[in-house]
C-alpha cells in the first residue's frame, strides 16, 4: 500500500524554477507540494561546505538574470535576499598585462585606453546600443511567448501584440537585435572594438554554457541573453548572493514555505500519473503517491516529456522535437579552497582585482581556439575560465585569510571521443590548475581542496541532461516560441493539468526564474478560468 | 587652510579616488573606493571603518555636571550610568531642536559629548552658578568607527573586554599599547564600535585595527556610504533632516524632537524635578498635539517607479547615493502631504526608501503618499507606503 496525499499542485524538482513556481502557486492559495530528489533544494544553485569552513558554489555561481519582479512579488528581501556588489572585473592577459574594470566609467575608459585609445569611446557606444536592444527585448523576455501556431482569438491577439511591438521599435535597434540573435559575437564586437583584451572579455559572455565559439553564429544570442540581467538596475551587471546561489535558493525556499508551500526533500519522482489524458499526481520511486490536478515539471524537456510521462501519450511531432533538442553540455566547474590569495605579478601585493569575476579569455582567438577541440570531442588544454574568488566578496565563504575560488571552465564537451569523464575528471582539474599557475605563479601551492565537476557530474547530481547548464542549448531554433518545441512554449503540455516550468522553457536557463513565474501565471489562469 | 584628521596620512594612502569633502574644517573622504556601494557592503556584510574625528568633543566635568546636562539636554541623563552613552538632543525655549549628539558618561561627574557643530560658548553661557567645567577636546582625539557584522570579531582581537559591551556601553581599553575608549555605538544601525583615541596614537591604533581586519573584508568607508547606512537605520542627520533652530529664519525651518521622530527621547519629561530648556514648550506640544509633522519611513512602489521610466522610454535608474534635496509628497487628491528629507535606492531593501515628514493625520503605517519625481522634464509621482523606521534593524545590532 502506498501513502496518498492530496494537493492542489505538485512541482517536480526543487531547483530555483521549481521553488519560484511553487512560491507563486502557494501565494495564490493553492495547496502546493514541491518534491526534491536530493537532500537540499536548489538544483544547480546550491552551496556546499565541501571542506571545513569553505563554502563551494558547486555549479551556478553568480546572480544577474533573476527577474526583479520575482524579488519583489515574492518579498524575497524579507527572507534574506542579499545580492552583494561585484566591484571589479579582472581580465589577465597572456603577456602578463591585464584589463581591470571597476565601477567608475571614466576610470574604466582610461584603463581601456591603455590597450586601445579607439576602444575608449567605443565602450560607451557599445553599451548604449546594447541597452537599447535590452529595452526592446525585455518585454518579450518577461512574458509568455505567443503561440504563432495557434488559432484561438487569444493567439491571434498575442501575435498581433508581438508585431505591434516590432513595429514600434527603432530600425537600428531591431537590426542590432537580429544581428545578435542570428550572428556571432565576434562580428558584432568587430564593429566597435579593436583590442583583443576588450573583445575577449566581452565575447566571453557570448560563449557561456553553449557549444559555440565566439566566431560561431549563435554566440551573439548568448551575448544578448547574458546582458539581459541586472543588479540594482544596472543592466548586464552581476552580483554574488550572500552565501552563494545556494544562499539564494534557501531564500526562495523560505519564501515558498512562508506562503504555505510544502517542500519534501529526498523525494525522487518516478513518474507523473496520467489518467484519460489528464495528470492526476505523481509517484515517487519508493511507490509513494501524491495526487493533484496540477503537476508542474521543473526538469529539463527530455525528462519532462520522455521520462516523467510516457512519450506514447504525446503527439509524435513533440516527441521528435524533444528527441532532437540539443543539450550537449560543454561547461565544467573546478572549484578550489585556497590557503591565501593568488599572486598576480603585475599587481604585486594587491587583491582589489579579485572583487568580482576573473576572466581568463584574453582574446576572441583564444576563446575560439579553446572551442576547437570541443568540435572533435575533446577538451581544451588552454580553457576559457570564468573565475571568482567569492570569499573576497562575501568573507563568510571561507575562514579569515583563506579563500574559495569558483572556476567555470569551457570547453569540455559532454561526449568525449576515446575516453570518458570518469577517466578524465582529475586530468581536467590538473589542466585548469596548471593553466591558473601560468597566470598566478604559485597558485597550486595555495590549493587545499579541489572539486572537479564535469558535464557528466552535472548530469548525475542535478539531473540536467548531458550536463547542459541551461536545460537545453541557447540556439535560435530552441528559443522563444520554439522553446522547448514549436507549439509548446506556453508552459502547458499535451497532457491536461501537466505543465513545464524549467529552464528548458522560455526565456531559458541561468538563475532567471522567469520560467517558474510565467508558468505559474499559466497554471493559475487555467485553474481559475479565463476571467480571473 | 583645511585640516586633516589624525588618521589622515593612512587614509590618504587608502583612497583610490582622491575624493575629499570638507567636514567641520577637516578633509573627510567622500568615498575611498570608486563605488560607495562597495563600502556600503563592507558595513552590511563584513566590516568597515569611518573616520569620525571631525566631530566636536567636549568634556563636561564637575560636581554639578549631571544637573547641568539635565537642564540642557532634552533626554534625561540621570538614568545613564557610568560606562554608558546616550544619544540626545538639545532644544531652544520654543522646543525646537538646536542640535543632537552623544553623551558618554565616564564617571558620576565626568561626561564627554560629541556633536556636529561647535557649542562651547553656548554651553558655557548656561553654567551659571553650577560647579561645571566644560573643555573643548575636539583636537585631542581621533574617533574611528568600526561598523558591520564582523566589527566585533575584529575589535575583540585587540580588546577582548568589548565582548561584554551592550549597545551604547563603553569601556576603557588598550590597543597597540595605547589607551582608548571603545563604545558600542555608531551611525550605521548595525553592529559596530567607535574607538576614541588620543590624536598622537591614532595612526598606530588604525594600523592595529586594519591588521586585525585582515581576512575579514574590512575596508574604509566615506560619507556617501555613511549616508546610505544611516538612512536605512532611520537616523536623522543635521543639515539634512534638520538644521539648528538658532539659525532658522522662520518656524518652517525648525522642527521639534517629536516632529523629528525623536519623541522616544522625551520619557518622563513631566517630572518636575528636571526643568530643561524647551520643556514647557514640549509639554505644551504634546498636550495640545500641535506637532506639525510626523517623521516616517517611505518605501516607494517598485513597479510604479519602474513603469514611470519604462513608459517614458527610459531605463529605470536605481541610485544608492541619497539625493541632496527635499522631495515633495502629495496625498491621494494631489494636495501637499509633506516632504522627504532623505531619498535613496537601498541595496538592502531593493527599493527606493525615504525618511520623510508627513502631516500627522497621514502618518499611518500602511498609508500611501505620492512622491514627486522628475521624468522627461515633467513632474510625476510614485506611490509610496508609509512604514516604521528604521528600515533595516538587524538582530546583531543589539545581540
Amino acid at each position: 500500500m502506498s501513502n496518498t496525499h492530496q494537493y492542489d499542485a505538485i512541482i517536480v524538482g526543487g531547483g530555483h524554477n521549481g521553488l519560484v513556481n511553487g512560491a507563486y502557486l502557494a501565494k495564490a492559495g493553492l495547496r502546493t507540494l514541491i518534491l526534491e530528489r536530493r537532500h537540499l533544494v536548489g538544483g544547480a544553485a546550491i552551496t556546499e561546505e565541501l571542506h571545513p569552513g569553505f563554502s563551494f558554489t558547486t555549479f551556478s555561481y553568480g546572480l544577474s538574470l533573476i527577474r526583479p519582479e520575482i524579488i519583489q512579488e515574492l518579498e524575497l528581501v524579507r527572507h534574506g535576499f542579499m545580492p552583494l556588489l561585484m566591484n571589479s572585473t579582472f581580465a589577465p592577459m597572456e603577456n602578463g598585462d591585464y584589463l581591470l574594470l571597476g565601477q567608475d566609467r571614466d576610470a574604466n575608459i582610461r584603463e581601456i585606453s591603455r590597450h586601445s585609445k579607439a576602444d575608449a569611446d567605443a565602450m560607451d557606444r557599445y553599451e548604449f546600443d546594447i541597452s537599447r536592444v535590452q529595452q526592446f527585448i525585455k518585454p518579450l523576455f518577461d512574458s509568455m511567448p505567443p503561440d504563432i501556431f495557434g488559432s484561438s482569438p487569444q493567439d491571434r491577439e498575442d501575435v498581433a501584440g508581438l508585431l505591434a511591438h516590432l513595429g514600434k521599435a527603432d530600425k537600428k535597434v531591431v537590426h542590432d537585435a537580429v544581428r545578435l540573435i542570428t550572428g556571432s559575437a565576434a562580428d558584432f564586437l568587430d564593429d566597435y572594438f579593436e583590442s583583443d583584451i576588450v573583445k575577449g572579455l566581452i565575447a566571453s559572455s557570448g560563449i557561456i554554457g553553449t557549444k559555440v565559439g565566439p566566431m560561431s553564429q549563435g554566440s551573439g544570442l548568448v551575448l544578448l541573453f547574458m546582458s539581459m540581467g541586472e543588479h540594482d538596475g544596472i543592466m548586464g551587471s552581476w552580483s554574488f548572493h550572500k552565501g552563494g546561489n545556494g544562499g539564494f535558493t534557501q531564500v526562495l525556499a523560505r519564501a515558498a514555505e512562508s506562503y504555505g508551500a510544502e517542500i519534501r526533500l529526498d523525494a525522487p519522482v518516478s513518474h507523473v500519473m496520467v489518467s484519460g489524458g489528464r495528470a492526476t499526481g505523481v509517484a515517487l520511486t519508493d511507490g509513494t503517491e501524491f495526487t493533484a490536478p496540477v503537476v508542474v515539471s521543473s526538469l529539463d524537456p527530455r525528462r519532462t516529456f520522455l521520462q516523467l510521462v510516457d512519450p506514447r501519450e504525446l503527439p509524435t511531432d513533440l516527441v521528435e522535437n524533444i528527441e532532437r533538442f540539443r543539450f550537449q553540455g560543454t561547461a565544467s566547474k573546478v572549484n578550489f579552497a585556497l590557503d591565501g590569495a593568488p599572486h598576480f605579478p603585475a599587481l604585486p601585493g594587491r587583491t582589489d582585482q579579485y572583487q568580482g569575476f576573473v576572466n581568463i579569455g584574453p582574446s576572441i582567438e583564444y576563446l575560439e581556439r579553446a572551442f576547437d577541440p570541443a568540435k572533435y570531442g575533446w577538451y581544451s588544454d588552454k580553457p576559457y575560465i570564468d573565475a571568482c574568488i567569492q570569499s573576497f566578496i562575501d568573507p563568510d565563504m571561507a575562514p579569515a585569510g583563506k579563500h574559495v575560488m569558483s572556476c567555470f571552465v569551457m570547453y569540455t564537451p559532454y561526449e568525449l571521443k576515446g575516453s570518458d569523464w570518469d577517466t578524465e575528471r582529475q586530468n581536467l582539474g590538473d589542466t585548469v590548475q596548471r593553466h591558473l599557475d601560468s597566470y598566478f605563479p604559485g597558485f597550486s601551492d595555495l590549493v587545499v581542496h579541489r572539486e572537479v565537476v564535469t558535464p557528466l557530474d552535472i548530469e548525475r547530481v542535478t539531473g540536467l541532461s548531458e550536463g547542459n547548464i541551461y536545460a537545453g542549448e541557447f540556439l535560435a531554433p530552441q528559443m522563444y516560441f520554439f522553446r522547448p518545441a514549436p507549439g509548446w512554449s506556453q508552459y502547458r503540455t499535451p497532457i491536461e493539468g501537466y505543465y513545464q516550468c524549467g529552464s528548458g522553457t522560455h526565456p531559458g536557463g541561468c538563475v532567471v526564474g522567469a520560467p517558474g513565474r510565467l508558468a505559474s501565471q499559466q497554471v493559475l489562469k487555467d485553474v481559475r478560468g479565463p476571467r480571473s | 587652510m583645511i585640516r586633516t584628521t589624525p588618521f589622515h596620512p593612512r587614509l590618504a594612502e587608502l583612497s583610490q579616488t582622491g575624493l575629499w569633502g570638507h567636514w567641520a574644517g577637516y578633509l573627510s573622504a567622500v568615498r575611498y573606493d570608486f563605488s560607495a556601494k562597495h563600502e556600503y557592503f563592507g558595513v552590511r556584510n563584513a566590516a568597515a571603518f569611518f573616520d569620525a574625528s571631525p566631530l566636536y568633543k567636549y568634556w563636561i566635568r564637575g560636581r554639578d555636571a549631571e544637573r547641568f546636562l539635565g537642564g540642557v539636554m532634552a533626554r534625561d541623563i540621570r538614568n545613564c550610568r557610568p560606562g554608558r552613552a546616550q544619544y540626545t538632543v538639545w532644544c531652544d525655549d520654543a522646543g525646537y531642536v538646536l542640535e543632537d549628539g552623544v553623551l558618554f558618561r565616564h564617571t558620576a561627574d565626568e561626561f564627554l559629548l560629541t556633536s556636529a557643530e561647535p557649542n562651547l560658548s553656548y554651553f558655557k553661557s548656561l553654567i551659571g552658578s553650577l560647579q561645571v567645567e566644560i573643555t573643548d577636546a575636539s583636537e585631542d582625539y581621533g574617533i574611528l568607527a568600526v561598523q558591520g557584522p564582523r566589527s566585533r570579531v575584529i575589535v575583540e582581537q585587540l580588546a577582548p573586554e568589548i565582548a561584554a559591551l551592550s549597545y551604547f556601553g563603553f569601556t576603557p581599553a588598550k590597543i597597540a599599547g595605547h589607551p582608548v575608549t571603545i563604545s558600542r555605538t555608531g551611525f550605521s544601525g548595525d553592529l559596530g564600535y567607535e574607538i576614541l583615541v588620543e590624536a598622537a596614537d591614532a595612526l598606530e591604533v588604525l594600523d592595529a585595527v586594519m591588521a586585525a581586519g585582515e581576512g575579514h573584508g574590512l575596508r574604509p568607508f566615506g560619507e556617501q556610504a555613511l549616508s546610505m547606512v544611516r538612512i536605512e537605520a532611520g537616523l536623522p542627520l543635521i543639515g539634512v533632516e534638520f538644521s539648528s533652530s538658532r539659525f532658522a529664519y522662520n518656524d518652517e525651518e525648525r522642527v521639534t524632537a517629536t516632529e523629528l521622530g525623536l519623541g522616544w527621547l522625551l520619557k518622563n519629561i513631566d517630572d518636575d524635578t528636571r526643568p530643561f530648556i524647551g520643556r514647557r514648550a514640549i509639554l505644551r506640544e504634546l498636550a495640545e498635539k500641535s506637532s506639525r509633522w510626523s517623521t516616517v519611513g517611505l518605501m516607494l512602489d517598485w513597479k510604479a517607479y519602474n513603469d514611470l521610466y519604462v513608459n517614458a522610454g527610459l531605463i529605470p535608474h536605481m541610485d544608492e547615493i541619497p539625493v541632496p534635496w527635499e522631495t515633495m509628497l502629495y496625498d491621494d487628491k494631489g494636495a501637499r502631504a509633506g516632504y522627504a528629507t532623505s531619498l535613496m535606492y537601498s541595496p538592502q531593501m531593493q527599493r527606493y526608501i525615504a525618511i520623510a515628514r508627513v502631516k500627522p493625520e497621514l502618518a499611518k503605517v500602511g498609508g500611501v503618499v505620492h512622491v514627486e519625481q522628475t521624468v522627461n522634464h515633467e513632474y510625476l509621482t510614485v506611490p509610496a507606503e508609509i512604514v516604521r523606521l528604521p528600515f533595516f534593524n538587524p538582530e546583531r545590532k543589539l545581540a
